[in-house]
């Protein structure tokens, strides 16, 4: 089984610390006809979608390693909030802040125990989509598919210029930050590059490390900010 | 095929009660959702997981419950695993038994905690058993030709 996703199939990864989660998880996406991926923590994750901490790294040929995650297109991470070491708010900002992860949307998961306002006002503050309480349903995982679409259509944009109805998608993604100016200057270098020699590659070449930075979008966007505090409730 | 039927109102009977009982709850319902004929023992899959993970816990909490100094901290982190896998496959009253525990280890309360683990692990081989006695009906059900009914909520 091919491990980018095709155009009718989205992937997803799921970091859960609990197998019996796991196995929950999985299953429940693979019923919505979800690719899936399963680790057992944020790093490990981090480590599948092609995060070095340097992100710089990735595009020296050197660095590219044969198992290339990189070219592994992930559609959405559902993380669980609660795990040892790197919870699924770490992982979460991590994500965020990156200039070539953050158009991954991301779905927190979490038992009841911690306060879940204050938890899922900060996950989605810090940019979650959605906050499920667990146990997770086929009812919360239905929401996720219209995430994955509204990805793929920014992508899409990104890569044949805007559509022909001009059409603003509503939370148009990102935004430029200071830090990442630099990095997305030699990430802009690369990919043309890239796009001269590897023509038939722009399919499954890091749809989700993109930057929306098409003219049509405004530069002071920032991520979506919640007023209206939503709790998902089961 | 009588013997089917007698065996198919066993199961439902048996069912029910562990519904009405509060050893299962809705969550289970939702395992039984995921089952199909490409996943036909998902359900039985999920629920062995949930034995060997809870055996594990059982006895890292009566090691940790042991110690000279308590840490209670500790405890609280394999309870609050427990309270999640219980919750996951619908063991309500095991759930409700990590919930009480919780709170003792809150208090780090030696004693109170002493005696939740002796619940818990009471209430765990129950559902235990229950749970096993309920899979050896269906077993039981499709070996002799008939299928296992669907409870409903």
């Amino acid at each position: 089984m091919g491990m980018a996703a095709t155009d009718d199939q989205f992937h997803v990864l799921a970091v859960d610390d609990s197998v019996i989660d796991r196995k929950l998880i999985e299953r429940l996406l693979k019923t919505s006809s979800f690719q899936v991926t399963t680790v057992d923590s944020g790093s490990k994750a981090l480590e599948f979608l092609g995060w070095h901490g340097n992100e710089i790294s990735m595009f020296s040929e050197a660095s590219i390693s044969p198992n290339n995650h990189q070219e592994v297109e992930v559609n959405l991470v559902i993380t669980d909030y609660c795990m040892p070491g790197m919870t699924g708010y770490d992982l979460l900002k991590k994500i965020k802040e990156s200039a070539f992860l953050r158009d991954i949307p991301v779905v927190i998961m979490s038992s009841e125990n911690v306060p879940s306002r204050i938890t899922s006002y900060r996950c989605l503050e810090e940019g979650a989509e959605e906050f499920f309480l667990k146990p997770v349903k086929l009812s919360d995982v239905n929401k996720l598919r219209p995430h994955m679409m509204r990805t793929k259509l920014n992508n899409d944009i990104i890569e044949n210029g805007k559509p022909e109805n001009e059409e603003k998608q509503e939370n148009g993604e990102i935004i430029t930050t200071g830090e990442a100016d630099s990095e997305m200057q030699q990430f802009q270098t690369a990919q043309s590059l890239q796009q001269q020699t590897s023509q038939n590659n722009n399919n499954n070449n890091d749809n989700n490390k993109r930057k929306s930075m098409e003219e049509g979008l405004s530069p002071d966007r920032t991520r979506p900010r919640y007023s209206d505090l939503t709790v998902m409730s089961n | 095929m009588e013997i089917v039927g007698q065996l198919q109102k066993q199961f439902v009977d048996f069912s029910t009660s562990l519904y009405g009982e509060g050893f299962l709850d809705e969550q289970y319902l939702q395992l039984q959702k995921l089952q199909d004929e490409s996943n036909p023992d998902f359900v039985c899959e999920v629920v062995s997981l949930f034995f060997d993970d809870s055996e594990k816990l059982l006895n890292n909490l009566a090691t940790a419950l042991q110690q000279q100094v308590v840490d209670f901290k500790q405890v609280d982190a394999h309870v609050h695993q427990f309270k999640g896998s219980s919750s996951s496959i619908g063991a309500q009253r095991v759930k409700n038994m990590c919930v009480a525990f919780r709170n003792f280890c809150e208090e780090k309360n030696l004693d109170g905690c002493l005696r939740c683990l002796q619940q818990l692990n009471h209430e765990y081989f129950l559902v235990k058993n229950k749970l096993e006695t309920l899979f050896r009906l269906e077993r039981q059900i499709v070996e002799a030709g008939g299928t296992v009914p669907v409870i409903v909520a």
